[in-house]
């Protein structure tokens, strides 16, 4: 079992100088980047768009870990590959569109896209079956995505739309889907970890008192660094270590919580440490590279399988866009947004991919088209879609408006003969 | 099992406020060794013989006149009853097992059930509401206990954003069949931060149902209801109320007894005024009104049972027959359950009013400490008098006079 109680070490990606003179062109080996001193607003920041860095490519990344790995065995075959890769190109292209729709005004409200996070997505959720439980926090649609709701089901929910996966009352930060187990899309950050802790505790009851012998679903929590402070955390950790549930938390530590920076927040900024503190592994891992987090994840998806209890996952990430949609962005630096830009997750594996034979340039041209086509679809779809109707605000409060014991005809639901065939055997 | 045995401190005494302290209900004569020896290995003839005896004498009591139960027992009774007929339903909360419920409510179940549907958690109620919220949503259904409903407020998060919301965030797709039971509102001499009253501030929530039971017949059937219930349910006791006795029917004693959510019960027909109560101020009502009986008032006497839904219907009605209302809570006046119930009859019965509504509540203030204090903090007997007579234009002192 290669998750040790340790860390493990990833050497970062080293990169060679991008374009810009004023940046430092030589970055030393170390695990954190240094942005102390990142809270100086600086110069205009390029946003950097995936699709000038498809084109383009003024940066260069040469990724060692991508040059080291196709030297061994593949680590994945070509459906396995391409699978993935399709997952986040789906995940990139949704919520680029995402950002483009709201700036239109067909979107509102509160928008957290996911851009550059996707390796920790795909990573995961690609390993799950459909029983299998997602949490998530209010960063959710590629979450939601990777687990399989259709990509129209989570654009007309962004509309508002009736046909959304919530019929519209849920919205950007609620996404549930009770046929592929996304338990939600939490607005509070660290309520969705209890809520994964649960569903894992439910796996064991059904295994151990009910006794659905091959009842080994998983659950996954989704949530970041600053929900790593949260008190409902740490009494989580506790008690999936304490009562050994099948459950995996996930750190994306993409280093800062809206505008505080995680080394501002944070009296031990590793994460990952908490684990062993509280009796469960705690594993680091770089969460732009999608292969690495694969691995990681197998690891420890496959320990909570077989009931060997709880695994904390800290992956390295970052996020290129803001918070929010409304997010200026200005605290960060733009030398640590380009270096991890440089860092594409989708990049770093189109590279692989295509250097160890494993698909195509036209492959893989071809599975960008497709995304896009189905994006365009489900803003489509999405747009003619109808607004819920009037009845509909009042619908949904209760499964069952009436209450337990009144019956649809109005009777006593006690009263009525066959009622009492459920006698408790005592 | 106690509950056979009718002893001294079980029979209510008018207007007294019974302090119950841990424990001291469970010097029930017959049950002394199981507790003294505690281990759940030793399972001997003798102990099965006693477990069983509670459920026994009630069957064996069915046919005859009326059975006394205390309300302790019913929501014991209730629990073990749930738990037998649906695997799916477990119990979670601080000291539920090994000692027993910190209220004793949980007695027994630990060794019927075991440990895996009596779970005893360390002190971390946000954790373990929501591992109860997360275990709803894949269809268990949990019955959390709080200690009392004041630390529910470390865990409220999960009670009104993970449970309440969610069917409607979800657009009926996840429904939420949890249970969230404990103490609620004052007790005696416990301080401000153990005497709150929850009714208001969970009333006011869509997607949650609120019971508040009184009597023995109420815990029991409200209880069952709850567990059964689909959606999630904030089930608010009273700690004093745990060791009173009421007669108990037969059919309330069937395994398949639930009463409807939402309904309130008519304790006391009257016409001259209406008095609206729920949890331990239905008694004190009741006692209001045998009073005021005296002095040629004919109050009819309402247990609310449900803040959420609450039973417009039956309260409206009452006022259209009395056309006065006094309505009586422990909570905080402002924003509370009688400001709520004199909007709905100002809003249906306006014109059948022919007093203005009286709101009995409990002063605003946090809870003080000294006894005397405390007593005055709460509506008393004589309160719930005066303010009848007001209502009937009997009495002279006028409104502002009373605290």
């Amino acid at each position: 079992m290669s998750i040790s109680s340790g860390p493990k070490i990833i050497r970062p990606i080293t990169l060679q100088p991008c374009n810009r003179s004023s940046d430092n062109p030589i970055l030393s080996d170390h695990r954190i980047t240094t942005f102390i001193g990142s809270t100086r607003t600086l110069r205009l920041t390029q946003s950097i768009s995936s699709s000038q860095r498809r084109s383009a490519s003024t940066i260069v990344a040469v990724s060692d870990v991508a040059k080291r790995k196709s030297n061994k065995n593949l680590l994945l075959t070509k459906e396995e590959g391409l699978e993935v890769y399709e997952d986040m190109i789906l995940g990139r292209a949704f919520e680029d569109m995402c950002a483009q729709m709201y700036y239109r005004g067909k979107m509102f409200g509160f928008v957290h896209l996911y851009n550059g996070q996707e390796a920790v997505s795909s990573g995961f959720i690609k390993l799950l079956k459909k029983e299998d439980s997602v949490v998530s926090t209010y960063r959710d649609h590629v979450h939601a995505l990777s687990k399989g709701v259709p990509a129209r089901a989570v654009m007309s929910e962004l509309f508002g739309k009736t046909t959304g996966c919530c019929r519209g009352q849920g919205g950007s930060m609620h996404m549930f889907s009770a046929e592929h187990n996304v338990l939600g899309g939490f607005a509070f950050i660290g309520e969705g970890i209890p809520v994964a802790t649960g569903a894992a505790f439910t796996s064991k009851y059904k295994r151990e008192v009910l006794k659905e012998a091959d009842c080994d679903h998983v659950t996954l929590a989704f949530f970041g660094d600053g929900t790593a402070n949260n008190g409902q955390f740490f009494e989580c950790l506790n008690m999936a270590a304490l009562w050994k549930l099948p459950i995996v938390f996930v750190v994306e530590n993409n280093l800062w919580a809206i505008g505080m920076s995680h080394l501002r927040a944070t009296s031990d900024p590793a994460i990952w440490k908490k684990g062993p503190a509280f009796g469960m592994p705690g594993v680091h891992v770089d969460g732009m590279d999608v292969l690495k987090v694969r691995e990681v994840a197998k690891d420890a998806i496959g320990r909570a399988r077989r009931g060997e209890g709880p695994t904390l996952v800290e992956c390295e990430t970052y996020r290129f866009r803001g918070h929010s949609l409304a997010d200026p962005d200005e605290l960060r630096d733009p030398n640590e947004k380009a270096r991890y830009a440089a860092r594409d997750p989708i990049t770093a594996l189109k590279k692989y991919l295509i250097e160890s034979k494993l698909a195509s340039e036209a492959e893989l041209k071809a599975i960008e088209k497709k995304v896009d086509e189905v994006v365009e679809d489900a803003v489509e779809f999405a747009d003619e879609s109808p607004v819920p109707s009037r009845s509909q605000l009042l619908e949904n409060v209760f499964a069952d408006p009436r209450g337990f014991g009144i019956g649809p005809d109005g009777r006593y639901r006690c009263e009525d003969p066959k009622f009492t065939q459920g006698t408790a055997q005592v | 099992m106690s509950h056979c045995i009718a002893s001294p401190l079980q029979t209510p005494v008018a207007g007294d406020r019974k302090i119950v302290t841990f424990g001291s209900n469970m010097l029930g004569i017959v049950r002394q060794s199981v507790n003294g020896a505690r281990s759940l290995s030793s399972q001997g003839f003798g102990d099965y013989m006693m477990r069983l005896r509670p459920v026994a004498s009630a069957m064996r009591r069915y046919s005859s006149a009326t059975k006394e139960m205390t309300v302790r027992d019913a929501l014991n009774s209730a629990l073990d009853e749930e738990m037998a007929a649906d695997p799916n339903v477990f119990v979670m909360g601080e000291e539920v097992g090994e000692y027993q419920g910190a209220y004793k409510i949980t007695k027994g179940l630990l060794d019927k059930y075991g440990p895996e549907r009596v779970l005893d958690t360390p002190i971390t109620e946000a954790g373990f509401a929501g591992i109860g919220v997360g275990a709803a949503y894949h269809g268990l259904r949990p019955v959390i206990e709080f200690m009392t409903f004041n630390f529910s407020m470390q865990a409220i998060d999960h009670v009104i954003n993970s449970a309440a919301k969610s069917n409607y965030m979800s657009a009926g797709q996840i429904n939420v069949p949890i249970v969230f039971r404990g103490p609620n509102g004052p007790a005696a001499g416990v301080g401000a931060q153990h005497s709150q009253c929850y009714g208001a501030w969970y009333g006011s929530v869509p997607g949650l149902k609120v019971l508040v039971p009184y009597s023995s017949e109420d815990a029991r059937g409200l209880l069952k209801a709850a567990i059964r219930d689909p959606d999630p349910v904030v089930f608010l006791e009273n700690e004093l109320l745990y060791g009173e006795s009421f007669p108990v029917s037969a059919e309330a004693l069937d395994s398949s007894f639930c009463l409807p959510i939402g309904k309130a019960k008519i304790e006391r027909e009257g016409k001259d005024v209406t008095i609206t109560a729920f949890s331990k101020m239905v008694g004190y009502a009741l006692k209001a009104a045998e009073i005021l009986e005296k002095d040629g008032i004919n109050a009819e006497v309402i247990n609310l049972r449900s803040i959420r839904p609450l039973d417009r219907a039956t309260i409206n009605a009452s006022v259209r027959k009395t056309n006065r209302l006094v309505t009586v809570e422990e909570g905080f006046p402002q924003h509370g359950i009688g400001a709520e119930i004199c909007a709905s009859v100002v809003e249906d019965s306006f014109g059948y009013l022919d007093a203005p509504v009286e709101r009995i509540a409990g002063a605003d203030v946090p809870t003080p400490y000294a006894a005397n204090l405390e007593r005055m903090a709460f509506p008393q007997i004589e309160d719930i008098v005066r303010a009848a007579k007001r209502a009937c234009y009997r009495s002279a002192v006028p409104l502002a006079a009373t605290a």
